[in-house]
């Protein structure tokens, strides 16, 4: 597969920072929001975005993990079942915004399956999407709210998204075959 | 690491990799039942029958929490209610709930080795609930997962298990994960009831407790089994628990952060005194809160190995 770099490590900076700006302009009373990260990647990238509106606003705004293997809907599906990694949610989400952060949004299944296990934990005012990379090709009837670069892929191509805290680099390749 | 077993019969075969993996995926599952909403939709649509052979409470019911708690359909099925009494075969009973549904079966059975041949007759997943004298994966792992969960680490820890080990299933699932998992194990009773051939490397036989009780950082007290003849091995209960109870006077004998465990019911009284019991050191009901993400973990990893594999 040929490669191509979507991402540099400071057009990554860039599109995390507008994408805490966007936040920020939404929700202007920000008294009730929090980030709710999608494991593995999208915990390193809400991470990122809740340490960078915590020093713009100066406080501290409630940030949790979801590990949403137990929300697939592929165990009956025959298709391999990724290990188990542990949620945290510290806070109440009754009332809240939701933001939830993942680093690809592609079918829209996993987000289909983090709404299920963010309303397992109770009923937030509102849920809404941040991703890395919107690459199209969706499943299901989801969209994001706060996109980093949306691209057209088709679904022979792979988005591999690369971050400091688990690949000592932060970039976004597309790997593509002769033609596509 | 991918599951790579259709059954969970013995912690024998079970490598010490496949046992941290059930214990770190419990560690997940505990997540789950400590929420407010403690179900998940994991097992939607998968039917789990629960065959039990021999009466049972805490592990019946134990099973039947873990399975609710992943959205399985459950039936359960109790020998005295049922057409064993009618003079079924164990294959038959088994090849008729296979043709009802059922993916997974929870087995547990007077007979050792039951499971096994449930697994051999059907194609579903067999897991064990506990089989004659023989194991009791479920139970060992729950123990497994609370040490753990107490101490840090299993490696190294000096456990002692008291009691009835001829008779008890608990104890040989026990003796085989502690020692895969790196622990040193004591073993004590009266002579009649702890053979010579449970010595191996790694296991030590005592038949003075307050000798074997000598820097131990685990007790594992055993149950006296009335169903299972322990009694016919010594000559009265009131002997039995004044040389191997458990007292708060004995305790001393151990080091000061000894973690007590008992798989239940406890005879108070007989295997340790109440003081004992509610010593803020024993983590009897721990183990049973323990005991469902344990069991979830089994249902979810075997379930996993059917759709990857089925």
């Amino acid at each position: 597969m040929k490669e191509k770099t979507l991402l540099s490590s400071k057009d990554l900076e860039r599109k995390t920072t507008r994408i805490v700006h966007e936040i920020l302009e939404d929700n202007n009373d920000n008294n009730d929001i929090a980030i709710v990260g999608i494991k593995t990647r999208g915990e390193y990238l809400g991470r990122r975005i809740v340490e960078e509106i915590n020093t713009i606003e100066k406080k501290e705004i409630p940030f949790g993990t979801l590990d949403i293997t137990l929300y697939r809907d592929d165990l009956r599906n025959n298709l391999a079942l990724p290990e188990l990694k542990e949620t945290n949610i510290p806070f109440n989400v009754e009332n809240k915004t939701i933001i939830l952060v993942d680093d690809v949004l592609f079918t829209g299944r996993t987000i289909r399956a983090a709404i299920d296990a963010v309303m397992d934990f109770g009923r937030p005012a509102n849920i809404k999407l941040a991703v890395l990379v919107d690459r199209g090709l969706r499943e299901l009837p989801i969209q994001a709210d706060y996109i980093g670069l949306s691209i057209e892929t088709v679904s022979s191509q792979k988005i591999k998204v690369f971050l400091k805290e688990k690949d000592k680099k932060d970039k976004v390749v597309l790997l593509y075959n002769n033609g596509i | 690491m991918e599951f790579k077993r259709k059954n969970i019969i013995s912690i024998a075969e079970l490598s010490a990799d496949e046992i941290l993996h059930i214990l770190d995926t419990a560690s997940s599952m505990k997540e789950v039942t400590s929420r407010n909403m403690k179900k998940v939709p994991t097992l939607k649509g998968i039917t789990v029958v629960n065959l039990f052979f021999e009466p049972s409470t805490r592990t019946r019911s134990s099973f039947e929490i873990a399975e609710k708690r992943l959205s399985a359909d459950i039936l359960n099925f109790t020998s005295s209610q049922s057409s064993v009494v009618k003079g079924e075969s164990l294959s038959d009973t088994a090849k008729n709930l296979e043709s009802m549904g059922a993916s997974i079966i929870v087995i547990r059975h007077p007979m050792s080795g039951a499971p096994w041949v449930l697994a051999r007759e059907t194609s579903a997943s067999i897991i064990n609930a506990g089989d004659g004298r023989h194991e009791h994966p479920s139970q060992s792992l729950l123990d497994l997962f609370t040490i753990r969960q107490v101490k840090g680490k299993i490696e190294n820890l000096n456990v002692l298990i008291v009691g009835d080990i001829l008779n008890s299933r608990v104890a040989r699932s026990n003796i085989n994960g502690l020692l895969k998992l790196g622990a040193k194990v004591k073993l004590v009773g009266p002579g009649s009831l702890v053979p010579d051939y449970f010595e191996q490397p790694g296991v030590k036989i005592f038949y003075n407790l307050e000798k074997a009780l000598e820097d131990v950082d685990v007790i594992i007290m055993l149950r006296v089994q009335k169903e299972r003849k322990s009694l016919e091995y010594f000559p009265s209960i009131r002997e039995y628990s004044r040389f191997y109870g458990l007292t708060g006077e004995n305790l001393k004998i151990a080091k000061n952060d000894v973690t007590i465990m008992h798989p239940g019911p406890i005879n108070r009284g007989v295997e340790m005194t109440s003081e004992v019991a509610d010593d803020s050191r024993s983590v009897i009901l721990e183990q049973v809160t323990n005991g469902i993400a344990v069991r979830m973990a089994m249902l979810y990893l075997t379930a996993s190995w059917r759709s990857n594999n089925l």
